[in-house]
């Protein structure tokens, strides 16, 4: 904390005094910032001429919840937090902490009667309701099945941390099924649980995974060899790139295709790590970022070959290895050689398969490679270049083999995305997607494999879930569109995700080298970025 | 002969647009070593404010003189952006400060994108189109240079001039360069360090503000995702000049700006950005701390 000037004003003053101040300061600033962006708003009349909206009202809200929000966060919740840290006198014991309070046996019981009431009522839910009240019923539902998986997760904690990676893999190799079994439960037949399914595998299935996937790769350049690659959605359009052009001109497989687009990929990550050895860290990430525009740039304007950005369309789907095709007018097509009904769910459950297994293999070689000299050689890179040199290390060769090795996993998962897509267009590689990834990587706790899987979970999962927030569109009128709100709040999640947990969500290292036992050690011990 | 003039006018005018947004990287990168991601959307915000502040004109007063209006527009943006810029710091970066270095990066990508978000979602996805402010073009000998790029350029001297006197010859200053020198000692010696690094991002907030301005001014229109273009164009230039120099920075900006439109009048207008970056790599390769940058002296 800072160390204030006249300490004897804070002193004097009680919470509920100061944060009375600290809510004036806030809703002066509020005014300040939103006078003109939220009072007034620009827009265009039938001439085509700007004109400006009033929106006192609005205005006048959002300052008096700030101020509210500051008041309440330092009168109530600060204190609040300080009073965890400070243990009984009597006792000797910290309070119970704010997760035990929270996940108590009764709240149990209660989200899961509220649970079960509302997935039976599901049906008449808009009867008995009305359209309004069943919106929120629905939400409520939700937030009692999250809170209740939320409840025995918190339970068995210590045997999910002790068994985290068996459990995460067999929790996503098992995702489809469950969610197609629940499905066709509910709504009673296997097809319908086939077409439900479609949401939760795509949307949230196969897009967490890509992210993963994509963080799993960056992790190994900037985790584990501690060089900031701010362009690392360049690889992913080389690969999207390499399959959507082979695959359309030349009709060749995804299998064939697949390596071939990492080999590119890796290709690339040595040509961007050439010109770059000899830069450190914040020079590195602009030529990193440079390179990435450069890439999205030439896709954009090379129009004889990529098309611009008309986009390539038309890209092959993945086959089943050659043995059974998605195509519905294939003689081999999945359904006919199976003798089952048709489905467009196959393919994306097929998808998913695919794509966990690429990411347990970018897991796999992670992992295997941090204990063969390469690995050892990035950590120590990332630890300390000039030791890592005066031992014999080729610092060239690492930094490259760690460009070519991250790139290429990009590589892989981005000839995935055009598979996936069935189009490819440079609207895709933008530095936002970069840039998230990074978040992902950096929010997870860089060089931790569990801890990157969570926070793609929780910001990619999180902003697409609030494309289902659709009955806010009651509460705020019909112009409301949740979507819009998707990036802004993303945006204000890496802040605060950042500020809560500055070394990400696994703060902690395994190491890979240790004398007799493995100690764990914090994050801060290890270094980060420097190029 | 006349061509390559003109176009070394035009490259005058963007770089100067450059140079102003690319000191406020420069001096916040040389006193608290981040990137701050942030600074091009707080460019936006400025050219949007200015939007705004040139519409309550036109909608309260009948006519107002060009250059009131745009003086009105330059200090009510350069306020307000500063205000932006201070909560920023002061919400996103100062609790991180001291924590590992990538971690104040990811909240300045963070507030970047939440920046932009922002502005569409409070005032709409779409373009923003101006009437034209000022349209005096004069011609001398075959080269036609507008009252526009006059002002841009004048405006970036003027400013530049301020802020050079600000930085090398006030207490100020002086606190700031103590501070980039060395933080921890300048605030031995009382320095404030907590409020000259505000005041930093003040002033980079007002000329990325005038900046906007003048890119109101000189392209008629302005859109939520015109920070990041920019933006990383101004970066580039910091870079380019040598980071944390801030002549280097103006350098930069004008280095940028002459490729830009030299690029796009000799060769081919869509490859011009990739032009730039290009050569910002080149340059790197051989010069790797930049222009005027001092080189890093790695201590074991």
């Amino acid at each position: 904390m800072a160390v204030t000037v006249s300490p004897e004003r804070d002193v004097v003053a009680t919470p509920v005094q100061r944060a009375f101040r600290e809510a004036l300061y806030a809703g002066a600033i509020a005014l300040g910032l939103f006078v003109l962006f939220i009072g007034l708003r620009t827009d265009q009349n039938i001439s085509n001429e700007l004109i400006l909206v009033r929106r006192w009202g609005l205005l006048a809200l959002v300052v008096v919840l700030t101020a509210v929000g500051r008041f309440l966060y330092v009168a109530y919740a600060q204190p609040f937090a300080a009073s965890l840290k400070v243990a009984d006198v009597a006792t000797g014991l910290l309070p119970e902490s704010m997760a035990t309070r929270f996940f108590r046996l009764p709240y149990f019981i209660a989200a899961i009667v509220i649970a079960f009431a509302l997935l039976v009522l599901a049906g008449s839910l808009d009867g008995l309701l009305g359209p309004d009240l069943a919106g929120y019923a629905r939400f409520l539902r939700a937030l009692a099945i999250i809170y209740a998986v939320a409840s025995v997760m918190f339970y068995f904690r210590s045997f999910i941390h002790a068994h985290f990676s068996a459990l995460g893999v067999s929790a996503l190799a098992l995702y489809p099924v469950i969610v197609v079994l629940t499905l066709a439960l509910y709504t009673g037949s296997v097809a319908g649980g086939f077409q439900g399914s479609l949401k939760w595998v795509d949307n949230f299935g196969i897009q967490i995974l890509i992210y993963v996937m994509l963080a799993w790769g960056l992790n190994i350049v900037i985790g584990l060899a501690g060089l900031l690659d701010l362009g690392y959605v360049a690889f992913y359009a080389v690969g999207a790139y390499a399959y959507a052009l082979l695959g359309t001109h030349f009709g060749l497989s995804f299998w064939i295709l697949l390596p071939a687009a990492g080999c590119m990929a890796a290709f690339w990550g040595v040509m961007l790590g050439f010109p770059v050895l000899r830069l450190r860290g914040d020079y590195l990430a602009i030529v990193t970022l440079a390179f990435g525009e450069i890439i999205r740039l030439v896709l954009i304007n090379w129009r004889e070959v990529t098309n611009g950005s008309a986009r390539i369309s038309g890209i092959p789907k993945v086959s089943f290895f050659g043995l059974m095709s998605f195509n519905v007018s294939d003689p081999n097509y999945i359904a006919k050689v199976l003798n089952i009904a048709t489905s467009s769910a196959y393919y994306k459950i097929f998808l998913y398969y695919l794509i966990l297994g690429l990411c347990l293999l970018t897991a796999f070689v992670t992992i295997r490679l941090r204990r063969l000299p390469v690995g050892r050689a990035w950590e120590a890179l990332r630890e300390d270049e000039i030791a890592c040199r005066s031992l014999g290390i080729n610092t060239t060769t690492t930094k490259l083999t760690a460009f070519a090795t991250g790139a290429m996993f990009g590589g892989f998962a981005g000839s995935f995305f055009a598979a996936r897509q069935g189009f490819v267009s440079p609207e895709s590689f933008v530095f936002l997607e970069s840039a998230i990834v990074l978040a992902i990587v950096v929010l997870g706790g860089m060089g931790s494999l569990a801890g990157i899987a969570v926070a793609a979970l929780v910001m990619i999962g999180g902003t697409e879930a609030l494309r289902e927030l659709d009955f806010l569109k009651r509460v705020f009128g019909p112009d409301f569109t949740p979507e819009l709100y998707r990036m802004l709040l993303f945006g204000m999640a890496m802040v605060i995700v950042m500020l809560w947990k500055p070394r990400g969500f696994v703060g902690s290292r395994e190491p890979t080298a240790f004398l007799k036992e493995r100690k764990t050690v914090s994050g801060s011990f290890t270094k980060e970025g420097h190029g | 002969m006349q061509y390559f003039v003109q176009q070394l006018i035009n490259g005058l005018t963007l770089g100067s647009i450059y140079g102003l947004i690319a000191i406020g990287y420069t001096m916040v990168y040389g006193i608290i070593g981040m990137i701050n991601f942030a600074h091009g959307d707080i460019f936006m915000v400025g050219a949007f404010t200015a939007l705004i502040v040139f519409l309550i004109l036109g909608a309260l007063f009948y006519s107002v003189p060009v250059v009131v209006a745009l003086l009105i527009m330059m200090i009510v943006g350069m306020l307000l952006t500063s205000l932006y810029n201070w909560t920023i710091e002061k919400v996103a970066y100062r609790p991180l400060r001291g924590s590992f270095r990538l971690a104040p990066l990811i909240t300045a990508i963070g507030m970047s994108i939440a920046l932009s978000n922002f502005v569409q979602v409070t005032q709409g996805p779409r373009n923003k189109p101006i009437p034209p402010l000022v349209s005096q073009v004069y011609t001398i000998d075959g080269i036609s240079v507008s009252l526009k790029q006059i002002i841009i350029v004048l405006v970036t001297a003027v400013l530049l001039a301020i802020f050079w006197y600000l930085v090398n010859r006030t207490a100020l200053g002086r606190a700031q360069r103590a501070c980039e020198q060395d933080r921890k000692m300048a605030a031995l010696l009382g320095v404030d360090v907590d409020r000259t690094i505000s005041i930093t991002f003040i002033m980079g907030a007002a000329l990325a503000a005038v900046a906007g301005t003048l890119f109101l001014m000189y392209y008629g229109v302005v859109v939520f995702s015109d920070g990041f273009v920019p933006g990383v164009k101004a970066f580039t230039a910091a870079v380019l000049g040598g980071i944390g120099s801030l002549p280097g920075a103006v350098l930069g900006g004008l280095l940028i700006g002459f490729i830009e439109s030299m690029w796009s009048a000799y060769f081919s207008i869509d490859y011009k950005d990739v032009a730039a970056f290009s050569i910002l790599a080149i340059v790197l390769i051989f010069l790797p701390s930049g222009i005027l940058g001092r080189p890093e002296v790695e201590k074991v």
